[in-house]
């Protein structure tokens, strides 16, 4: 099981590490609805959003990196897929992008047994596609069924396997369900989100004949596809544009009971290039952006004309350095097995850890927009981040003494600066992976290079593109350090347990051990299973705070540093609140209005 | 032999540029990978005579620049403090021509770190490693050039020399090597390297690439003067007192050939530059952080940098000050060529 999840992380992490979507999470069971269901019409139970009251009208326009791949939720994996379709669908229970906390969706409320396993779901009434046709529990019978059919190679499905078995869905009647888990589940409910529920009515068919798969590509006409989320499939138009246009049966309404959304239209116009985003963004051509770099955030916060750019606080990505600390085995150079004796000492991890001039890091990769990091949980995730957790300033004379407690010595070079040697009388010298896509990190690797010159070590960087790096860290194995960074999908600690495990596919230093290598690896795996089967968030938080120390004392990974998330909208954009979880500006793009109206027209 | 004004003009100025980047290490303040993390993208400190009253000053001073409060990259003159430029400082350790140890360098400044081309993301000195820069990149030119000519000169000359087979064959490798696609090969090469390389085999691999790639178009020049040099009244009649093939090509035939191969490295240097450039600036260049012209302006593919902070385009306008001189060198090389050609023919038609 955890070995799929690892696959499923894997390839989220093929994305660019910047994993879209959310998932499992806490357990705030029974939390009351957000707001009472008002009777719009006599059957149709909408739902309430509190917020300013927007216009109606008006055409969003939003650049995405790349063409979405497709709108089919069930087989995307690819981050602008999953943007497109947060905007079409939707799910029974959604994390509050905002409040991090569960909320009812398309299930207005939900029951959980008293031994945690048995989750009983209750629909909204009167919901409809976005096609007019009703919703029911065959509906969700129906998505669950797609979920976890290994032919359909559902991306989401290892996440609906508890306790080594797959969950079971039954219908109650027509608007109950009964979800039986075979294990009680940490995360709780928090397990719904990211599961949109397909309409049945047009699926089922292409279902049946084994070409679900082929579903959902972004030729398919209009009338072909319907979800349940604010806006619907209108035009697209290949290599150039995708526009939805507003769902009329959606569920949700104002507090004046308006129904939502607001927006006509979303336009996601498809630019691939950072930079040219930025500039389509500044010239209007474009109403919001996100994903901005420190370096295009300065550039347009410089010379704002009729848009705000805004710091949203750190998010949950992580960067860090680590070592190669892979089981020896008779392919391993006698090379690499010399370097490995030095990684594999804790006093050397240390002593880089000190060395790091993480403050630098974040001064000058992101312009102080960021935040240092000492352990996996950012200051972003303020629910999970330990935080007694020392912050111990860069000291290269503690890294010394670190050094000299670990036999190293060094020796005058006839250049006038000292080397560093080990034991043996080896010069201590490494090579640095990191992604030649990513100029952050680049950066990064380049102001470590010089602070751990300055220990006499001597490190060469290597820029090399993202999956080949990938594919020497968990496949060949052939490197010495690398620098990465992940990204937490969700604040859960859930979302990393694959990282943390010693069996985890992403437990990126040593991937996917039979047993554990050290007695703290196995420390950590008994911690994370622990907090998976805790009820409380106390005990879980408990537990999780345990693995942070762990991992700040053993230094696995050496944290570096997180970045602020940081976004932009025009000034007429009402209901403009980004988060620190994806998507950072559409996560209520429901609420999106334009402040003069429909006279924001279509170009 | 006389040297034409124009050529001994433009031999000058490419000999001080020349020995300008090849003694970088003394006109360079600091040394090129030195951090001063806290002054990213400082602008480019005005020397001033005058001061902000308005006395004179004999000698040249700057202000110091201060972040402004709050900013990242927003300096501001602290009229406060003048420090001013000497000359002849001892500093920064370096090795003159990669191997004699000295620490004088022309030019520092009292008490802070001046900057007088600014400085990159990382707080390094733009003008040494603009100095530091050309010197590798000028380097990857001409010993890539030196490379291509000397393979091109023997493969040309012995196929224009011998002709026949030996001829046919060597023509087709040439034809073959002509149409590589030079920048794919290197692609290639760099996949089946080791992980690691350090600075100096990246180095050498480049100028080794580049050396052996293009030799195609100078081996057909060489190839057609040997034809017709060989065909000549004194070298048919020095064969006819015996001479050996050796002697022949060494004394007669490949003299024949210097302006053809001067007119050539002049051309093939900037190429060469620019390749090494191309090759840098994707990534698969001297890696970071030894500065070469290419590592300098691939700064520039980031938009916040185009459009931020224009010292960074500085080692575009060296690079083409550079190339202006390699051409009007070449030109006029080829200018002296011909008149030599002239002058050689009317000799030979004499009675």
């Amino acid at each position: 099981m955890r070995n799929k999840r690892g696959k499923f992380l894997y390839c989220r992490m093929l994305l660019s590490l910047v994993l879209p979507l959310a998932l499992p999470l806490v357990t705030f069971f029974g939390h009351p609805a957000a707001a009472s269901p008002r009777q719009e019409s006599t059957s149709e139970e909408l739902l309430l959003l509190p917020g300013e009251i927007g216009r109606p009208g008006g055409r969003l326009v939003v650049s995405l990196r790349a063409e979405p791949k497709t709108l089919n939720p069930v087989t995307s994996t690819d981050a602008p897929s999953r943007e497109v379709i947060g905007a079409m669908q939707a799910e029974l229970v959604h994390i509050n992008r905002a409040t991090q906390l569960t909320e009812p969706a398309l299930a207005k409320s939900w029951k959980v047994s008293a031994d945690g396993l048995q989750y009983t779901l209750t629909l909204r009434t009167g919901t409809k596609f976005s096609d007019g046709h009703p919703v029911d529990a065959d509906d969700v019978l129906f998505t669950f069924r797609v979920y976890l059919d290994e032919k359909v190679h559902a991306t989401q499905r290892d996440f609906l396997i508890v306790g080594g078995k797959p969950i079971s869905v039954r219908k109650l009647d027509s608007y109950t369900l009964v979800f039986q888990l075979a294990k009680p589940y940490g995360a709780g409910e928090r397990l719904f989100d990211g599961f949109y529920i397909l309409p049945r009515h047009l699926l089922e068919k292409v279902y049946q004949e084994g070409k679900f798969d082929q579903a959902g590509a972004l030729a398919t006409a209009a009338s072909g596809w319907a979800g349940l989320g604010p806006f619907r499939l209108k035009e697209y138009v290949a290599g150039q544009r995708l526009i939805l246009e507003r769902n009329p049966y959606y569920w949700k309404m104002d507090p004046l009971g308006n129904r939502l959304p607001y927006l006509d239209e979303i336009v996601f116009l498809f630019v691939p290039s950072a930079d040219a985003q930025v500039l389509r963004f500044q010239s209007g051509e474009t109403d919001v952006i996100s994903r901005l770099s420190a370096e295009n955030y300065a550039v347009l916060s410089r010379q704002q004309r009729g848009y705000t750019v805004v710091d949203a606080g750190p998010g949950l990505e992580y960067n860090f350095l680590f070592f190669n600390l892979n089981d020896p085995t008779e392919k391993m150079s006698s090379e690499m097995l010399r370097k490995q004796k030095w990684f594999r000492n804790v006093k050397f991890r240390r002593a880089v850890s000190a060395a790091v001039d993480r403050e630098a890091i974040v001064r000058l990769v992101y312009q102080g927009r960021g935040a240092p990091l000492w352990g996996p949980v950012t200051p972003g995730n303020r629910r999970w981040i330990n935080t007694s957790i020392p912050h111990p300033a860069r000291s290269l004379d503690r890294a010394r003494s670190l050094l000299k407690e670990a036999g190293f010595s060094w020796s005058k070079r006839p250049g006038g600066d000292s080397a560093l040697i080990d034991l043996d009388g080896n010069a201590v010298n490494f090579s640095l992976i990191t992604s030649s896509s990513n100029a952050d990190r680049a950066k990064m690797a380049t102001l470590i290079q010089d602070d751990l010159k300055q220990l006499g070590m001597n490190v060469q960087v290597v820029p090399m593109e993202f999956r080949s790096l990938l594919d020497r860290v968990l496949q060949t194995k052939e490197y010495d350090s690398c620098l990465l960074g992940l990204v937490s999908f969700d604040a859960d600690p859930t979302a990393d347990t694959n990282v943390w495990l010693s069996s985890g596919g992403t437990h990126l230093w040593n991937p996917s051990q039979a047993h554990p290598a050290t007695p703290w690896e196995a420390e950590i795996d008994s911690l994370m299973e622990q907090q998976l089967a805790a009820s409380s968030y106390e005990q879980r938080k408990k537990l999780y705070d345990r693995v942070q120390e762990i991992l700040a004392e053993e230094e696995p990974m050496i944290f570096l540093a997180s970045p602020d998330i940081l976004v932009g909208a025009k000034n007429l954009i009402g209901n403009f609140h980004p988060t620190v979880l994806e998507p950072y500006v559409l996560w209520n793009v429901e609420q999106l209005f334009f402040r003069n109206g429909s006279e924001n027209n279509p170009r | 032999m006389k040297l034409r004004p124009s050529l001994a003009k433009w031999l000058a100025v490419m000999g001080v540029l020349h020995g300008v980047v090849a003694c970088a290490g003394f006109f360079a303040p600091y040394d090129p990978t030195s951090q001063d993390r806290k002054s990213p993208y400082l602008p480019p400190m005005r020397v001033h005579l005058m001061d902000a009253q308005g006395h004179f000053h004999a000698r040249p001073f700057v202000y110091p620049l201060r972040l402004r409060e709050g900013t990242f990259d927003q300096y501001e003159e602290y009229l406060a403090r003048k420090e001013r430029l000497r000359f002849f400082v001892s500093g920064d350790r370096y090795r003159l021509f990669g191997f004699l140890p000295f620490r004088l360098h022309l030019f520092g400044i009292e008490n802070i770190r001046g900057y007088l081309l600014g400085t990159d993301g990382y707080g390094r000195d733009q003008f040494s490693r603009l100095l530091y820069g050309a010197q590798v990149s000028l380097l990857a030119g001409l010993m890539g050039a030196g490379l291509t000519l000397f393979v091109g000169l023997c493969i040309g000359g012995v196929a224009g020399y011998y002709g026949g087979w030996r001829d046919d064959v060597l023509m087709r490798i040439t034809e073959l090597f002509l149409a590589l696609p030079w920048l794919y090969l290197l692609f290639a090469l760099r996949a089946f390297l080791p992980l690691a390389v350090n600075p100096l085999a990246a180095f050498f691999l480049i100028v080794g690439v580049i050396g052996t790639v293009g030799w195609g178009r100078p081996a057909r020049l060489v190839r057609g003067v040997v034809l017709s040099a060989k065909e000549r009244d004194f070298v048919r009649a020095a064969r006819g007192f015996g001479a050996t093939d050796g002697y022949l090509l060494r004394r007669h035939i490949l003299p024949q050939t210097s302006s053809v191969l001067l007119t050539q490295a002049a051309i093939l240097v900037p190429q060469y530059v620019l390749a090494e450039m191309t090759l840098s600036f994707l990534g698969l260049g001297v890696p970071e952080p030894v500065p070469s012209l290419g590592n300098l302006l691939s700064n520039l593919q980031q938009y916040s940098v185009l459009a931020s902070y224009w010292w960074m385009y500085l080692p575009a306008l060296i690079t083409v000050s550079f190339f202006l001189g390699y051409l009007g060198l070449a030109s006029a090389l080829q200018e002296r060529g011909e008149a030599y050609k002239i002058e050689r023919s009317d000799l030979g038609s004499l009675p």
